[in-house]
């Protein structure tokens, strides 16, 4: 790729200054000024939550959070990664926690401490309503949680800033696990399917493929591509 | 950063052509069409984009080589420097690699009862499990059956797959899902609790099993959160360096490195597990990757110095949809799911060229004729070529909300940078995004090395020379929970001798011995970016 002329500004990595061309995530920032990341890099493409990044840019007072692969420098912006954060997990067995506001209550206590500063929904890089999915949360509309949190990407900011120490992605897991586990209604199809296997009705067919000439099943295939209906 | 001036013609020729294309499909490849452009435009038959292998038991084969290069590498690790009666940590089942696969096999072991230690370079679920946007392929439906799954794949991976991975593959695949279900995970669902399901490129049936545009997110955070809860011990920031053998060349664990201290330390154990995953961060052929950012190939490094054999080490899977523009998302996968959903390809004049669900390989070769050759791509202000996915066509034949209701994530990113994929179409080029082959494994996960097993991308066979779409979450599952039980019932069997690396000692000799010269060590462990190496720079345009 040709970059004909690089235009630099300078950033500010922990309190060190670095010239970096304009244009570049903060993530090939870090990189170009000479890091070779290993905590705060992960998928580079704005779903592990690996990069939490927070930044400050010049003259003004208000701290900003992004994914460092997802977010553009500025010019004079001062920045900090989150390696880590100890956020509080709580041990289940999935099986028998069944959703309920006990077993939530139970499990993280600190649930009920939230004050609705909304301090987690302007921390959040994924623009999720945090806030609003902690108080279906403690609200009991566990469906609300599941559909508000379903983009979570757990890199722990929230949790980082929130005054009442909750650990809001963790809770929104587990509610999210119990809604999956327990009050979606099963799949007919599916349970049909596994009994048909189980009784090895496919063992034949498949051993008889494994049989067959390339060319039988290329036309077996052709056969199928034929037949295979709408594609939505 | 919207679409810049010089690109909007081709855009208003992409909207002037929509509405007759609308109900029109391109033609189908006949299977002799489409092994001549694979020949032609595939970049495995690109001459000169491999290398042979020069020593140890695939000696000979064609292979990247960006990969002949790390294998034909002395070790990073100074054998005589570490001290293997100091073992820090015994276990039944060791686990190398925290994605899909890894969590998997980590949990069928400690349920089978072993003792298990899982270990990954990165945090755990940093993967591209986690990247896996499209969906799950199992044979749910009624009108699907494994047997038509089998034939799917099997022509898919132009019969280069092993036919008893496969079966093992299509028998176990709606049992993971059933599992995966019951671990909570929130699939998308209609309204009588049947899955919603999609048909990417190369199947027959509906089949993938989605959550969003984030299905590998949602099993990963799942996956993850149960074995904090099954209180598996896991070692963050530890990717393993090589292998331990015993002198009867068994594998006995691996010497490991604690990336936040610098310092090397040793896990005896009887089985060994390697989910590492592939090699996109290698950029095979200079191509931009869609992979995550641990993916290179230290698992095949490590495996092939122990005595491990490839299968089909040289197949390289090539996405035909990495973004190509803005510049700052280059690479990054936008889901074959979009094609199912009737985003159509086409060229700067607006005009399709390839049936939307030909395979991969066939709809990437497909797109690097039409830039290179043909010269009907679209040109970005820093010199790459795309040509569009007519991503507005899916609200207009799906019905308006569907991208947003399915490709919530997608739309977000592009977003950020002032792109409106629901009407304006995106810019795509092909990225590199799976390793096909890999170290062969028979149904169990076992290698040819006693008590060593892999799952998941690192192994070779299930996908033979190309896989389809939405097998590789399924493979991590399927292998991962074999190898899991296999390797935690072995263990029990196991008797260890001595630890040893004297197999890294007689490598190392062997590379001396042939003259085999290289400046660099492997395994790679990160990829280096730093620098000037941060910016963008793509080698492969073809024919520019």
């Amino acid at each position: 790729m040709q970059n004909d002329i690089i235009t630099l500004i300078p950033v500010i990595v922990m309190g060190k200054r670095y010239e970096v061309p304009h244009g570049l995530t903060i993530m090939k920032a870090l990189e170009y000024a000479g890091y070779q990341l290993t905590r705060g890099c992960g998928c580079r493409g704005g779903v592990c939550g690996a990069c939490a990044t927070i930044y400050r840019k010049k003259g003004q007072y208000r701290l900003q959070v992004g994914l460092a692969c997802q977010t553009v420098v500025e010019a004079d912006i001062y920045i900090l990664q989150l390696p880590f954060f100890p956020a509080n997990k709580a041990l289940y067995e999935i099986n028998t926690t069944i959703p309920d506001d006990l077993n939530i209550i139970k499990l993280y206590p600190e649930l009920l401490r939230c004050m609705g500063c909304n301090t987690c929904t302007n921390s959040c890089p994924m623009e999720l309503e945090v806030m609003n999915y902690i108080s279906a949360a403690i609200a009991g509309n566990y469906e609300t949680v599941v559909e508000l949190s379903m983009e979570c990407v757990a890199c722990g900011l929230c949790a980082a800033r929130c005054p009442a120490e909750l650990a809001p992605f963790n809770i929104a897991l587990l509610i999210r696990r119990m809604v999956g586990k327990h009050l979606i209604q099963p799949s007919p199809q599916l349970a049909q399917r596994l009994e048909e296997i189980k009784a090895g009705k496919y063992e034949k067919e498949l051993h008889g493929l494994k049989n067959t000439a390339p060319g039988e099943i290329e036309k077996k295939y052709k056969e199928l591509q034929a037949t295979k209906g709408a594609s939505v | 950063m919207p679409y810049p001036v010089e690109m909007q013609d081709s855009i208003k020729n992409v909207a002037a052509t929509r509405q007759p294309r609308l109900n029109r499909e391109f033609p189908r490849l006949e299977s002799s069409d489409k092994k001549q452009l694979l020949e032609n435009y595939h970049p495995d038959y690109r001459p000169g984009s491999k290398k042979a292998i020069p020593l140890g038991p695939n000696k000979g084969e064609l292979v990247p080589i960006e990969l002949a290069d790390l294998i034909k590498s002395p070790s990073r690790l100074n054998p005589a420097a570490i001290e293997l009666e100091k073992n820090h940590y015994h276990t039944d089942v060791l686990v190398i690699g925290g994605g899909g696969g890894g969590a998997t096999a980590a949990l069928s072991a400690k349920k089978t009862g072993a003792q298990v230690l899982l270990v990954t370079k990165l945090r755990l679920g940093d993967s591209n499990t986690t990247m896996a946007e499209g969906g799950i392929g199992a044979a749910t439906l009624p009108e699907d059956s494994p047997a038509i799954h089998w034939i799917d794949t099997m022509v898919g991976g132009r019969f280069q797959n092993k036919a008893d991975l496969v079966e093992a593959l299509v028998t176990d695949a709606p049992f993971i899902v059933d599992w995966l279900t019951n671990l909570g995970v929130n699939f998308d669902r209609n309204a009588d609790g049947s899955y919603e399901t999609h048909m990417p490129g190369g199947h027959s049936r509906r089949r993938s099993h989605s959550v969003k545009d984030l299905t590998g997110l949602e099993i990963m955070r799942v996956l993850a959160d149960e074995i904090r809860n099954r209180e598996i011990e896991v070692l963050e920031f530890s990717p393993a360096v090589e292998l331990l053998l015993d002198e009867d060349q068994q594998c006995a664990g691996a010497v490991l490195l604690n990336l936040d201290t610098g310092q090397h330390f040793v896990v005896e154990a009887k089985t060994t597990i390697v989910c590492t995953g592939g090699m996109g961060r290698l950029h095979p052929n200079g191509f931009p990757t869609s992979n995550h950012y641990g993916a290179t190939a230290d698992g095949i490094i490590m495996a092939y110095r122990a005595g491990a054999k490839l299968l089909h080490p040289g197949y390289v899977q090539y996405h035909p949809t990495g973004a190509a523009w803005p510049e700052q998302m280059l690479g990054l996968l936008i889901s074959e799911a979009l094609r199912a959903q009737h985003a159509q390809l086409v060229n700067k004049h607006g005009q399709m060229f390839i049936n939307r669900l030909e395979t991969r390989d066939a709809v990437a070769s497909a797109i690097i004729q039409e830039c290179g050759e043909k010269n009907n791509g679209v040109v970005t202000p820093t010199g790459m070529v795309g040509v569009w996915l007519d991503t507005p066509l899916i609200d207009i034949i799906c019905g308006q909300g569907t991208f947003l209701r399915r490709f919530a994530g997608i739309y977000k990113r592009f977003k950020k940078y002032d792109i409106d994929p629901i009407n304006e179409p995106i810019l795509i080029y092909p990225t590199q995004h799976y390793q096909n082959g890999g170290v062969e494994i028979n149904t169990n996960g076992e290698t040819n090395v006693p008590n060593l097993y892999m799952a998941g991308e690192v192994s070779g066979g299930v996908h033979g020379h190309n896989r389809l779409g939405s097998n590789s979450l399924q493979d991590i599952f399927v292998f991962g929970r074999r190898a899991g039980r296999h390797a935690a019932e072995k263990s029990r069997q196991v008797n260890l001798g001595k630890l040893s690396l004297d197999h890294v000692k007689a490598y190392n000799t062997l590379l001396q011995e042939n003259q085999i010269e290289t400046e660099t060590v492997s395994p790679l462990i990160l990829p280096d970016y730093r620098f000037e190496k941060a910016l963008t720079k793509i080698q492969h345009i073809e024919g520019s």
